[in-house]
């Protein structure tokens, strides 16, 4: 392994000769020398006939930048899966505002990260009972056609309209995660549609197996190919809309929408997933400590979720999540994404 | 409760039953994909980290993945020479996969319980994937 990864890293002269050629673009890893390199290579930058070498912006080496990018990601999978509010909406603004990552390498990132999470903790999930694999798999058609279309759109729409769109995003889900809201229960007859779909279901309750029917069917379709767009646009599980589609239009109760919702989510990225890297979103050198990060730390914070009380914490996180959609919002609308 | 009724009501648990089982099995099946996947892609990530730590890195300015590891093929050639990078993005891969089995497995599931209608649902699910993961460089 040695000496292949050795032959094709080019050295500081080779990438400036590359990069001036134009004939390909240099890698981003190269040896340590490289950072003596940078204030030239910044110049050039300037100079708009040479693209930007690879080299060190904020004065880390790989080693440290993986650590770190490791780290925020355990911290964003534990407090996410603890809260319930989901990692994988503050990983593209933590990466792209503190870590100066380019947004399409942040939301490729995130993207894969969000699969490992859903395909993770499917067993805890499915252990309880509550989820509908019916509801689940016919809303699927829904969110990853619209997924499809969103990492689509990825590549036409401007950075800064993405960011723009990602702080409204995490704005509104930290309000939906904040309100309460007790629904009465009407009970109202069958759906007819869904019980041709085969929907309608029970789960295991305090007081024994609770029935539900499931209603508005086209209404909780439509939301969800929204939210197949915009998970596959932004990276993200956009589990809290998945919830509000199948909580608030289809009257599916609040647990089995929830559990429903995990499991749609990793098919739902899987379907952006294959675009984004055919694209070359998805970097490997930097998916790899997102991934293992909030894998490990959403892993963690379901453990931990069992025996403590979040609510504070909760509120503390929706806070972060609130500030970073108007950091977002910002950057976008000046343009600095 | 008349006699449809109740036949309704026994098929609507038979279903939760079956249904119950089937989620079982597919969530030991995405745990252990994700292990996999998230071995090797440790295993690429301590031969990157261990071929140059000191380098430098910036992700500041977008230029795409290298080619050979934008396809199926292309990662698993390269993973397959021992490249790290290649390493990391089949671990990737392998994650991917996991939901894309799982909807697979799902076809299987709804085609012993004999209901034509959520095979058909769950095809249409999976092709999507497959032409994400296969088709979309044809347009992209």
């Amino acid at each position: 392994m040695g000496p292949a990864a050795l032959v094709r890293v080019p050295s500081p002269m080779e990438s400036a000769v590359l990069t001036l050629d134009g004939s390909r673009f240099p890698r981003r890893t190269c040896s340590s020398e490289c950072n003596l390199e940078s204030g030239r290579s910044n110049r050039e930058q300037n100079s708009a006939v040479t693209r930007p070498l690879p080299v060190a912006h904020y004065g880390l080496n790989v080693l440290e930048f993986t650590f770190l990018v490791w780290t925020g990601s355990l911290a964003a999978g534990f407090l996410g899966a603890l809260t319930g509010l989901g990692g994988g909406v503050v990983l593209v603004p933590l990466l792209t505002i503190f870590f100066h990552v380019d947004l399409r390498y942040a939301i490729g990132a995130s993207l894969v990260s969000v699969i490992a999470t859903s395909s993770g903790s499917a067993a805890a999930y499915v252990k309880e009972g509550f989820s509908n694999i019916r509801i689940g798999m016919f809303l699927e058609i829904a969110t990853t056609l619209g997924a499809l279309l969103g990492a689509f759109l990825t590549a036409h729409v401007p950075a800064s309209a993405i960011a723009v769109i990602f702080g409204l995003m995490l704005i509104y889900s930290a309000y939906v995660a904040r309100r309460t809201r007790p629904r009465t229960e009407t009970p109202e007859p069958p759906d007819s549609l869904a019980t041709r779909l085969k929907m309608n279901g029970s789960f295991p309750d305090t007081s024994g197996i609770r029935e539900y029917n499931v209603y508005r069917v086209p209404a909780g379709f439509g939301i969800m190919f929204g939210a197949g767009a915009l998970s596959g646009l932004l990276g993200i599980g956009s589990g809290a809309l998945k919830v509000v589609a199948m909580d608030q239009a289809m009257k599916i109760p609040f647990k089995v929408s929830t559990t429903t919702s995990n499991f749609m989510i990793g098919v739902t990225a899987a379907a952006s997933a294959g675009v984004y890297l055919s694209r070359g979103y998805i970097d490997p050198t930097l998916a790899m400590p997102v991934m293992l990060g909030v894998l490990i730390g959403s892993l963690m914070g379901t453990r931990v979720l069992v025996r403590t009380k979040t609510k504070s914490l909760r509120l503390v996180f929706s806070a972060v999540i609130v500030l970073l959609g108007i950091e977002m919002l910002l950057k976008g609308l000046t343009g600095k994404i | 409760m008349n006699t449809p009724q109740i036949t309704g009501l026994l098929k609507q648990k038979v279903q939760e039953w079956y249904d119950q089982r089937m989620e079982n099995i597919i969530a030991q099946l995405l745990r252990a994909g994700v292990m996999l996947a998230a071995l090797v892609v440790i295993a690429g990530a301590v031969l990157y980290l261990g071929a140059h730590p000191r380098a430098g890195v910036s992700y500041r300015t977008f230029h795409g993945q290298q080619p050979e590891l934008r396809t199926v093929h292309g990662i698993v050639h390269s993973a397959f020479s021992g490249q790290a990078q290649g390493i990391m993005q089949l671990g990737l891969l392998l994650l991917i996969a996991t939901p894309i089995v799982r909807v697979v497995f799902s076809v299987f599931a709804f085609a012993i319980e004999r209901d034509r209608m959520y095979v058909a649902f769950t095809l249409v699910v999976l092709s999507v994937l497959l032409y994400s993961l296969f088709g979309s460089f044809l347009i992209a």
